[in-house]
């Protein structure tokens, strides 16, 4: 990905510089070999922090959002999963195209240092990617690993090698789909567990959090202007727990919310702090989307609409769900 | 200094936890925090940082203060105090032990407002600690002068190869150690003076060990609060809360009142600077912008705090929010980019 790194950068400093955009949304270097963090450049001297490796994780998409109201263009670097995001915006009118240059780059997954760290890597100071390893220097050591074991939870469900929305494509070329087998199966799995256990997963799941809305405000299908648990007048915001249900409340509540509009970008389960599989409740949401109303990708046009936002006479009751006609 | 050897830990935690109620870091549904140790507990000491940091022992995330209900027009108030158990934390590392004293300048030391509740918790609590025998390319405790080689609190201990080490150091502490000094044998302070210069090896190559925080002072406040730089580094926070409650040295709190349907509870929570609402008052909220909340955690970290209480920084360099910021901005990013602002 060096290559699309330098034809990136390349792209930034023609676009700055001719005025047509003015500013680039990339990755920024950090002082860490895995820290890279979203930023804005504006100027094309600022673009020699420009980076893109294996830990750009972050979908940019979200950050585009109101970006309408000023007078500016950007250009913003996407991943191929993140283009479904920036498509579920635009059909949303959240963000609109005309204020936007969208640049799809090459994706071969992206590394979740929280792995490695699990892995009982310690003190990682270099990570040299060499194909499908990875070479890791530590101040206790040197170790290698297979990049494949420490990918994000989100690229072992990759969408595919292909952009959504784009204006012009880098390095697309060097794309490679890092989807292990069923993205389902983990529903499945719960699907198969007693009520109770399933109850209990959950309740030990969703107690872990720390309610600081990491997962809600990385969101790109979270777009409120204000949302409900910001607002201290609605009884349910997010500084006290009244009940040891609240937390788990507010997830269930935000699963419903963006149920019909989340894309599977994973971003959720990327950012907790407390690594809760959050995920896997909008994949839930998902699967019986799909079982109810037909496939339906969020994000894969801006045309089509949300099963949830569309009716037609062939729908599924909701009573008729209730009697267990729906899924198992 | 006393010793013993490590297999011996499960039994000596059992008599700790015959005396006072332990707790240190274990593992529970796939997350390490400090929790109640049974002995069947999944012991993780080799875990460095705990991914919340302890403090909430003494300053919980939650607690109810007062409660009140009304019987005609008259108020009544419930005494909704606790005792507090005593109880003791193992595995504290350096830098969270350090956080405490940091705590104890805000809740303790205004002694015409001393903080009752966290007063009782550190009166309570016995703070244990232990070496950190592998130190993260994410730490820099040494830059706030924290040496974790040689961690503070009641207790040090420090866990080298099959041996346990023990070192009292407050009054608090020695009375522990009386009463389980059976299980110890008598150790040398020479036999850790290796480990630990082991440790001083490692703290040595660490990435952050050379930052800087000269020029953090109350005489820079103007030019570091008016930096253009507070532009470019807050542009893409997410506003989320994680960098303040992970943080060992965040101890903003919010006051506020549940109707629970049959009485009032008065409820002391954290708060977060990141938040909308933080600092919301009647009139509306003095800080209206991300980028307002977002200076206002630094500032206050590196230079209201250290103005106000002798040059401490409100931070021990534990490493929590580089390793757990979502898109992995953090203090010493943050002390880079305004290094220079009002430096003479």
């Amino acid at each position: 990905m060096q290559r699309v790194e330098g034809e990136i950068k390349q792209k930034a400093h023609e676009l700055l510089k001719s005025g047509v955009v003015s500013s680039v949304l990339a990755w920024k270097k950090g002082d860490l070999v895995y820290d890279a963090a979203p930023a804005f450049f504006k100027s094309p001297n600022a673009l020699e922090d420009m980076v893109y490796n294996g830990f750009c994780c972050s979908n940019l998409s979200k950050y585009l959002i109101e970006k309408d109201s000023e007078n500016e263009k950007v250009l913003v670097f996407l991943k191929p999963c993140d283009t479904y995001s920036l498509n579920q915006l635009l059909s949303n009118h959240r963000v609109i195209k005309d204020k936007i240059y969208a640049v799809g780059i090459g994706c071969d997954g992206k590394i979740d240092i929280e792995k490695l760290r699990a892995k009982g890597v310690k003190g990682i100071l270099e990570i040299e990617e060499d194909g499908e390893s990875l070479k890791i220097q530590t101040l206790y050591g040197d170790e290698t690993c297979v990049r494949r074991d420490i990918l994000l939870e989100k690229c072992l469900n990759c969408k595919g090698k292909d952009h959504m929305v784009y204006d012009e494509l880098i390095g697309s070329e060097l794309s490679e789909e890092t989807a292990l087998g069923d993205k389902f199966s983990q529903v499945d799995e719960l699907e198969k567990m007693s009520s109770d256990d399933r109850f209990e997963f959950w309740r030990c799941e969703l107690s872990k959090c720390i309610r600081c809305n990491a997962c809600r405000n990385v969101c790109p299908s979270c777009t409120c202007r204000k949302c409900v648990f910001d607002n201290p007048h609605s009884g349910v915001n997010a500084k006290v727990n009244v009940t040891d249900f609240e937390e788990n409340m507010f997830h269930i509540i935000r699963a419903f919310h963006v149920a019909g509009r989340c894309s599977d970008c994973g971003e959720c389960t990327r950012v907790c702090p407390q690594g809760i599989p959050l995920q896997l409740l909008n994949r839930k949401f998902i699967k019986d989307i799909n079982n109810f109303y037909g496939d339906f990708q969020a994000g894969e046009t801006v045309e089509s609409r949300s099963p949830l936002f569309d009716y037609n006479f062939e729908d599924i009751e909701p009573n008729v769900i209730s009697k267990g006609r729906g899924i198992n | 200094m006393l010793k013993l050897p490590v297999s011996k830990m499960d039994e000596l935690f059992s008599l700790i936890n015959s005396e006072r109620t332990l707790y240190m870091p274990l593992e529970k549904n796939s997350e390490i925090c400090f929790d109640k140790w049974s002995s069947d507990a999944s012991i993780r000491l080799d875990k460095l940082n705990t991914v919340k940091s302890p403090k909430d022992f003494f300053f919980p995330a939650s607690e109810n203060i007062a409660a009140f209900k009304t019987k005609g027009k008259e108020i009544i108030m419930d005494d909704i105090r606790s005792e507090i158990e005593p109880f003791a934390l193992f595995g504290v590392r350096a830098c969270d032990a350090e956080s405490f004293n940091l705590l104890d300048l805000i809740f303790l030391n205004d002694k015409d407002f001393v903080d009752t509740f966290y007063e009782s918790r550190r009166q309570n609590g016995i703070i244990i600690t232990t070496a950190c025998n592998e130190p993260e390319e994410t730490c820099f405790c040494n830059v706030f002068n924290i040496d974790a080689a040689n961690p503070g609190g009641d207790i040090s201990t420090w866990i080298i190869d099959d041996t346990l080490y023990w070192n009292s150091l407050t009054k608090k502490g020695s009375g522990l150690t009386e009463k389980i000094k059976k299980m110890f044998e008598q150790a040398d302070e020479s036999e850790i003076a290796d480990h630990q210069a082991k440790i001083s090896g490692v703290i040595n190559k660490l990435p952050f060990k050379d930052l800087s925080l000269d020029g953090f002072t109350g005489e820079a406040l103007i030019e570091k609060f008016s930096s253009n730089q507070w532009e470019e580094i807050c542009h893409t926070c997410l506003s989320c809360g994680t960098c303040t409650f992970i943080c060992p040295t965040c101890h903003c709190y919010d006051i506020q009142d549940f109707d629970t349907g049959k009485e009032i509870h008065r409820i002391k929570c954290w708060d977060s600077c990141m938040y909308y609402d933080f600092t919301l008052m009647a009139h509306g909220n003095p800080r209206t912008s991300l980028l307002e909340r977002f200076r206002q955690r630094y500032m206050h970290k590196l230079v209201y705090f250290p103005e106000n209480n002798d040059g401490a920084y409100a931070c021990v360099g534990c490493g929590r929010c580089v390793q757990k910021c979502p898109i992995s901005m953090n203090i010493v990013k943050v002390a880079k980019a305004l290094k220079y602002e009002g430096m003479k």
